[in-house]
């Protein structure tokens, strides 16, 4: 990407009104567009009736997790917070081959905290919020910000081992997250079943996530493995997940699971959704790293033989961090599609985002209100995948740095 | 090291048997994990009285299809019924891929456009549809477009076309070749093409989402042109159309040829959420056979071989085009 070219009165002409054909077209889409903006902005703050909303955002957020364990969850998203803060500051300190000099906050950093602050002023008083849970997701943002300071300031104090060691944070946290959403360890069980709304679409999504990326790494190393049962088997399993659409395949975890085990074996409808959308999603994952396996040079594998490493270590030593590193976009791609996919839950009766949506709007007092609701829902959606990809392109300028480029 | 030079190296650095002690404890694992999930299948299925028969795909399927290409009325066998849902599901398929085609290149080539608005209106475009998912879009189009579209007199009527909440009407030839347009009949539309709310809101949904995907393919594909290829065709005196046609055209197709294989074959599979709109296509055709039959196995296999079938087709119909756009080297 070169630089942005300046915005002035005489690129904008150029680029608006360089033929008349050109600047008819410029002032018919101007017109049309703010016809329809205003429109949406009218009906948005004048026709819209975003009580729906407000009355159920618990509901969106949890579905019916008992209200006395929710602490739980205020915990976990606390722990979230600070982990996503500790992680951001110490990246921070950290300066980058190509960026030498690390401002503790540079621009962009400046955009996002601003856009955090406005986001957790506005949006729990937007929802109407009682001030008590107000006051606690500003507390959780100030955490944040904190954590992130004190990480950013701090950050390059700490050891090799610890910098190295932070990436696990996250797997870590993840444990505890389960343990603290669905009990055990001496806290009080909570059932699949009572999950709902975003929560369930987060665990779903995640648990696919964690689970498909080493099943479609070894499922791609077997598809380009010499050796012939393996091969095909990857094949066989690939080819046959990635022709069949996803819905059929949930259809086929409800219906056929529990006939496949062994009486009572069979997971619940959650679990048992959730482990499809693994396979599922292992299948597409193979594939991208495959791509990124077929673009590493065959001679990598054969100098590391060669140097005397055996085949697991070549692969997981000089093979697979190239590989996984060019198939990094197709992969977030990929999780993006996975998170999108959750949606397809509420067509067998599961109540995650979408179907608490549609279990919403069948109630008589909510009836009509689906433009806010199905609006609601596509701007949360849109931001989460939007903000992966951000992320995506982020990571692959900080492992692949443009002034590097050999 | 001159000790170990004689010796044979150790057997799990043997390089003939290590990869047969690999396969061999991968396929006795893969054996042993088919045999235990197919032997409790088949104990399931029989203590079920279920045990694999097609004998009730000929029996009366006892509930009716709204839309159907394929007459088909609740007294006829379950087959005729999977067969209509197969025939619904093409329908909005192959029409899926012409408008998604159109969508996808017309946007593609605006990303190209000198005009700066079209330009970035494109990227808006791609960048809005691609992080919404497509459930999502197509209750949208369902609930909030097409069902709220006003009825009667009031819809919405352009010249020959009337868009109502009952349907999109368009004119066509009616018994005895007379071309005829929408007409209003005690309050409610008549035309001799009439296409359901439910079946509109799935195309729209289909071909705005594969559109969007598609698009980025021909842009890939335009952008993977040298951009000397453009000044060369100048250079000898083409005309901007004629290089288009000749030059880029012919090039550009063949990095989107495969790329289009693929959102051909996701719009297929995805014509399967026709459920979420209420359009009647063969999984939902499906659904409501094992719902009323319980026989999940011979379900599942029918769809699954359905869409199978489906994408083989799309792939082998790509596969012939791909091979007539590609390189002939001599």
């Amino acid at each position: 990407m070169g630089p942005k070219p300046r915005l002035t009165p005489a690129s904008l002409r150029k680029e608006l009104f360089a033929t008349p054909l050109d600047g008819l077209v410029t002032v018919l889409l101007v017109t049309g567009l703010a016809v329809a903006g205003s429109r949406l902005l009218h009906w948005a703050l004048a026709q819209a009736d975003w009580a729906v909303i407000q009355a159920n955002s618990t509901l969106f957020a949890v579905g019916r997790y008992p209200i006395e364990h929710q602490w739980r969850l205020w915990l976990l998203v606390a722990l979230l917070a600070a982990a996503a803060g500790l992680s951001w500051g110490v990246l921070r300190s950290r300066p980058l081959p190509d960026r030498p000099i690390t401002a503790l906050w540079p621009g962009n950093d400046r955009l996002a905290t601003g856009i955090l602050v406005l986001l957790a002023s506005w949006a729990p008083a937007a929802l109407g919020l009682t001030l008590p849970i107000q006051s606690r997701w500003w507390a959780l943002t100030g955490l944040l910000l904190l954590v992130r300071w004190l990480a950013g300031r701090f950050g390059n104090r700490l050891g090799k081992t610890a910098t190295l060691s932070l990436p696990l944070v996250w797997p870590l946290l993840y444990l505890v997250g389960m343990v603290l959403i669905g009990g055990g360890l001496g806290l009080v069980t909570v059932g699949a079943n009572e999950w709902g709304g975003l929560l369930l679409t987060l665990v779903e999504a995640s648990f696919a996530i964690l689970l498909s990326a080493p099943l479609g790494v070894l499922l791609a190393l077997g598809r380009r493995s010499s050796l012939p049962l393996l091969r095909w088997g990857s094949i066989v399993y690939i080819e046959f997940i990635r022709g069949a659409p996803l819905i059929t395949l949930l259809f086929l975890g409800q219906n056929i699971l529990g006939f496949l085990l062994p009486g009572g074996m069979a997971p619940d409808r959650i679990w048992r959704a959730a482990w499809i959308l693994t396979f599922f999603s292992a299948a597409y994952l193979a594939e991208a790293v495959r791509s990124g396996l077929a673009a590493v040079p065959r001679g990598q594998l054969e100098a590391a033989r060669s140097l005397g490493l055996s085949l697991p270590q070549a692969l997981a030593q000089v093979v697979l961090p190239q590989a996984l590193q060019i198939a990094l976009p197709a992969t977030v791609g990929q999780f993006i599609s996975l998170l999108q996919d959750t949606t397809l839950l509420s067509l067998i009766g599961l109540l995650d985002l979408l179907g608490t949506a549609r279990s919403v709007m069948a109630n008589p007092l909510f009836l009509g209100k689906s433009s806010e609701v199905y609006l609601t829902l596509a701007v949360l959606f849109w931001c989460c995948c939007a903000a992966l990809g951000l992320g995506s392109r982020a990571l692959e300028r900080r492992l692949n740095p443009p002034s590097l480029g050999r | 090291m001159a000790s170990d030079l004689g010796k044979s190296p150790p057997w799990w650095q043997n390089r003939r048997l290590v990869p047969w002690l690999v396969q061999g404890s991968v396929g006795l694992l893969l054996l042993v994990v088919i045999a235990f999930l197919l032997g409790n299948l088949v104990r399931n299925l029989s203590a079920a009285g279920l045990l694999l028969s097609w004998r009730w795909l000929g029996q009366p399927a006892s509930f009716d299809i709204a839309e159907t290409l394929l007459p088909f009325n609740a007294s006829e066998p379950y087959w005729r019924g999977l067969l209509a849902g197969l025939v619904n599901t093409l329908r909005v398929v192959g029409l899926g891929f012409v408008g998604a085609t159109l969508v996808g290149t017309l946007v593609g080539s605006a990303s190209f456009s000198r005009n700066g608005l079209v330009k970035r209106l494109a990227r808006i475009y791609v960048e809005l549809i691609r992080n919404i998912p497509l459930l999502l879009q197509l209750v949208f189009w369902y609930f909030v477009v097409f069902l709220s579209l006003p009825n009667g007199a009031a819809a919405i009527q352009l010249p020959g076309i009337v868009l109502a909440k009952s349907g999109l009407f368009l004119p066509g030839f009616e018994a005895g070749f007379q071309w005829s347009g929408p007409t209003l009949v005690d309050g409610v539309w008549q035309a001799p093409l009439r296409f359901t709310p439910e079946f509109g809101a799935l195309l729209t949904g289909l071909v705005v989402y594969t559109g969007a995907f598609i698009a980025e393919v021909v842009r890939g594909g335009i952008a993977a042109v040298p951009k000397g290829q453009w000044e060369a065709a100048t250079s000898l005196g083409l005309g901007p159309l004629l290089s288009l046609r000749r030059i880029i055209i012919p090039q550009a197709l063949r990095v989107i040829v495969p790329g289009l294989n693929t959102q051909y074959i996701s719009l297929a599979k995805n014509s399967s959420l026709a459920v979420a709109c209420g359009y009647t296509d063969l999984y939902s055709v499906a659904e409501t056979s094992l719902n009323q039959t319980g026989r999940a196995i011979e379900v599942i296999v029918i769809l699954l071989a359905a869409y199978l079938a489906i994408d083989l087709v799309i792939s082998l119909v790509m596969n012939g085009l791909n091979r007539l756009v590609q390189i002939k080297e001599r």
